[in-house]
C-alpha cells in the first residue's frame, strides 16, 4: 500500500466514523419512548408558537433521513440549533466557552509531552533511586481519577499553600494560565504517567540492543546515540500513546472542568444533559467526538510517517 | 459417554472444584506479593461490597446538619459528612453502588467482545473485515461522552451510564482478544477437532474460549479498573447515583464544600477508596496478563 493509498483509506475512515458519531448523536432524540419533540423540550410546556417553531427547525412531520440530513447540513454550516434552556443560538453559546476547553487541553497536552516523555527518558537512562521512584510514583498516580487528583489538588495548592486559586476561570491571559494550572495537572496526572512509563519501557528495550551497544563501545557521544539511534526506533510506540492518552483528554475535560468550577465545553455539557436541554448536549457532543476523532487520525498518520512498514502494508509487530 | 464415565464424572465433580480453587491459589501466588496483596484489597473491597449496608455502623441518609463536617469523635472514625452523616457508613454502603456498575459494565462487554473476537478469528475474510471495521468506528466515541449522551436522553442513574459505558468498551476488548482467538484458531487441535466434525460453535465454545480464559480473566480484571473510574467521575459529575445514595463518586462531589472550607477529610476519604481499589484492580490485572502473555 503507498502512503497516500493510506492517507486516503485513513481519510474515509475518519468520515465514516464521523457520519455513525453524528447518526447516533441525531438518533439519540428518537431512543426514548414518545415523540422527539419530547425530547428536545426536555418535558418542559411551551406554547404553540415555539413548538412550530421547533417543527419547522427539525422538519419534524418528514422521514426520518430526511431529518437528519437537514440537521447534519444545518451543523455542517454552523447551526446546531437553538437551547431550550437558554434561548440562544447553540453555536453562540458554545462560542464563548470553546477557549477555556481549549485552553486546558492544549495546557494538559504540553504537560504530558514535556514531562511524561522527559521523566520516562530520564528514568530509562539512570538506572537506580531515580527509576525506581518514578515507577512507584507512576504506578500509583496512573491510577489516580481526574476528579481525585483535582481535590488533592485544591487541598495542597489552593487551601493549604495559596499558591492557584482554587475555582474559576481567570481575567486576562496571566490569570488564566493561574486558573488553568491545577486544572491542566488534574486532565494530565494519569495521562503522564502512562506515558512515562511507555516511554521508560521504550527507551530501555531500545538501550539495550546490539546497534546501540556496539555504538556506546566505539565511543560514540551518549547524546548522538540517544537523538540517532534510540529516539528514533523508540518514537513509534511514545507517539502512540501519547497521542491516544491526548485524545482521552477530550472525554476526561468535562470531569475536570465540573470539578473545578470552569466555564467550558464539558462542563456545559454536563450541565445540558442535567437540564435535559438535548440541542445543546447534541451539539457540544458533536464537536467533542470530531476533536476526538481528528486527533486520532493525526495520531495514526504519524504512526505512518514514523514507521514506514505501518503504511507498506506489512504488519508492524 | 459411557453411563460409568458419566457416573464417574459426577463423582469427581466436588474433587475438581477444589482442584480450581487450589489451582486459582497457585496462580495468585505466582502473581508475587503485589499481586497477592492486591488480591486481597480486591477481597475485602468485594466483601463489603456485598454486606456494606449490613456493616455500617450508622444509618447513611439521615441528615443531621447541625453537625456537619465534625471531625473525628467517639464512634465516628472518620468524622461526619456536610450533612452530619458518619462518613465510615457511607463509604461501607457505598461500596455496592460503586462496584456493581462497573460489574456489569465488565460483564456486558467481555460477553459481547468475546463473542465478536471468536466470531471474527473463527469466520474470518469478509465477516472480520466486515466487523472489525465496525469497530474500529465504534471506536470513535470516547466512554464518558456516550455515557454523558445516553443520560441525556435516558435521565441519569446508573443503569444508562453503565450500558453505554459497556458499548464504548467492546472495540478495545474485541481487539485484544481477536489476536488471542486468532491465534488459538491457528493450533492443531483446531484443525484436529474440524477433522472429526465438530461444529464451529462447539469448537468455539468448548475449546477456544476456555483456552482463552486465563487472558479473558485478566482482560476482566483490568477493565473493571478503568469501569470504576469511568462510573466514579460519571456519579462525579451528578449524572449516575443520585444523591443522598451512598456512593464513592456522589461522596467526592457532594464533599467538594469541605475540601474549599479546609475540611477535606470526607472527600479525600471516598477519593482514597476508589485510587485504593482501582490500583489493585490494575496490578492485578497487569500480574494476570503478564502470566497469560507469557505462556
Amino acid at each position: 500500500m503507498s502512503r497516500r493509498r493510506f492517507l486516503i483509506r485513513r481519510f474515509i475512515m475518519l468520515l465514516c466514523s464521523l457520519l455513525v458519531a453524528s447518526f447516533v448523536i441525531f438518533g439519540s432524540l428518537y431512543v426514548e419512548a414518545g415523540s422527539p419533540l419530547a425530547a428536545l423540550t426536555g418535558g418542559r410546556a411551551l406554547p404553540p408558537s415555539s413548538i412550530a417553531v421547533l417543527d419547522a427547525r427539525y422538519h419534524l412531520n418528514e422521514s426520518f433521513i430526511q431529518q437528519y440530513w437537514y440537521w447534519l447540513s444545518n451543523a455542517l454550516h454552523g447551526n446546531l440549533g437553538i437551547s431550550i434552556e437558554w434561548r440562544e443560538n447553540v453555536t453562540t453559546l458554545m462560542g464563548n466557552l470553546t477557549g477555556t476547553t481549549v485552553g486546558l487541553v492544549a495546557y494538559a497536552a504540553l504537560i504530558i509531552v514535556v514531562l511524561g516523555i522527559g521523566l520516562g527518558i530520564l528514568a530509562a537512562l539512570r538506572p537506580g533511586l531515580l527509576d525506581t521512584s518514578t515507577l512507584v510514583v507512576t504506578a500509583i498516580t496512573a491510577a489516580l481519577p481526574s476528579f481525585v487528583a483535582a481535590m488533592v489538588l485544591v487541598t495542597v495548592f489552593a487551601v493549604e499553600l495559596h499558591w492557584f486559586p482554587a475555582l474559576g476561570n481567570g481575567t486576562g491571559l496571566g490569570s488564566d494560565i493561574q486558573h488553568l494550572t491545577m486544572p491542566a495537572i488534574a486532565l494530565a496526572v494519569s495521562s503522564l504517567a502512562i506515558v512515562a512509563r511507555v516511554t521508560r519501557a521504550a527507551v530501555r528495550e531500545e538501550a539495550g540492543k546490539e546497534h546501540v551497544q556496539t555504538a556506546i563501545s566505539r565511543g560514540i557521544p551518549m547524546r548522538l546515540i540517544l537523538r540517532r539511534h534510540i529516539l528514533r526506533n523508540a518514537a513509534i510506540p511514545i507517539t502512540t500513546i501519547t497521542g491516544i492518552t491526548i485524545a482521552s483528554l477530550i472525554a476526561i475535560d468535562a470531569v475536570v472542568e465540573t470539578a473545578f468550577s470552569l466555564n467550558g465545553l464539558g462542563a456545559f455539557l454536563v450541565k445540558a444533559a442535567e437540564d435535559k436541554d438535548l440541542a445543546v448536549v447534541q451539539g457540544i457532543s458533536l464537536v467533542l467526538v470530531t476533536a476526538f476523532v481528528v486527533v486520532n487520525m493525526i495520531v495514526d498518520i504519524l504512526y505512518a510517517v514514523l514507521d514506514p512498514r505501518v503504511s507498506l502494508g506489512t504488519t508492524a509487530q | 459417554m459411557t453411563a460409568i464415565a458419566l457416573r464417574r464424572h459426577r463423582s469427581t465433580k466436588l474433587r475438581h472444584s477444589f482442584a480450581v480453587l487450589r489451582r486459582s491459589f497457585a496462580l495468585l501466588r505466582q502473581t508475587g506479593p503485589a499481586g497477592i496483596v492486591s488480591a486481597a484489597v480486591v477481597a475485602v473491597a468485594t466483601f463489603v461490597a456485598i454486606f456494606g449496608p449490613w456493616l455500617a455502623p450508622y444509618n447513611t441518609e439521615l441528615p443531621d446538619t447541625q453537625l456537619a463536617f465534625v471531625g473525628p469523635f467517639g464512634g465516628h472514625l472518620l468524622g461526619l459528612d456536610f450533612e452530619g452523616r458518619d462518613v465510615l457508613s457511607r463509604l461501607l454502603a457505598g461500596a455496592q453502588s460503586s462496584m456493581v456498575g462497573p460489574l456489569a459494565v465488565v460483564v456486558i462487554s467481555l460477553g459481547l467482545g468475546v463473542a465478536l473476537a471468536v466470531t471474527t478469528a473463527w469466520r474470518r475474510g469478509f465477516t472480520d473485515a466486515s466487523i472489525s471495521a465496525g469497530l474500529d468506528i465504534l471506536f470513535a466515541f470516547p466512554g464518558i461522552l456516550l455515557a454523558v449522551l445516553a443520560t441525556a436522553v435516558f435521565g441519569p442513574g446508573l443503569v444508562a451510564a453503565s450500558i453505554a459505558l459497556s458499548i464504548s468498551y467492546v472495540p478495545y476488548v474485541a481487539r485484544v482478544l481477536r489476536g488471542a482467538a486468532l491465534k488459538e484458531r491457528g493450533q492443531p487441535y483446531v484443525a484436529a477437532l474440524e477433522v472429526q466434525g465438530a461444529s464451529g460453535p462447539s469448537i468455539c465454545l468448548r475449546h477456544i474460549v476456555p483456552n482463552m480464559m486465563p487472558l479473558i480473566v485478566a482482560q476482566a480484571t483490568i477493565m473493571f479498573g478503568w469501569a470504576m473510574v469511568d462510573l466514579a467521575a460519571i456519579s462525579f459529575l451528578g449524572l449516575g447515583v443520585q444523591a443522598p445514595a451512598p456512593n464513592w463518586g456522589v461522596m467526592i462531589s457532594e464533599n467538594e464544600v469541605g475540601v474549599l472550607q479546609g475540611y477535606p477529610l470526607p472527600c479525600l476519604a471516598a477519593g482514597a477508596c476508589v485510587v485504593l481499589v482501582v490500583i489493585a484492580f490494575n496490578i492485578l490485572g497487569e500480574r494476570l496478563f503478564e502470566r497469560a502473555t507469557a505462556r
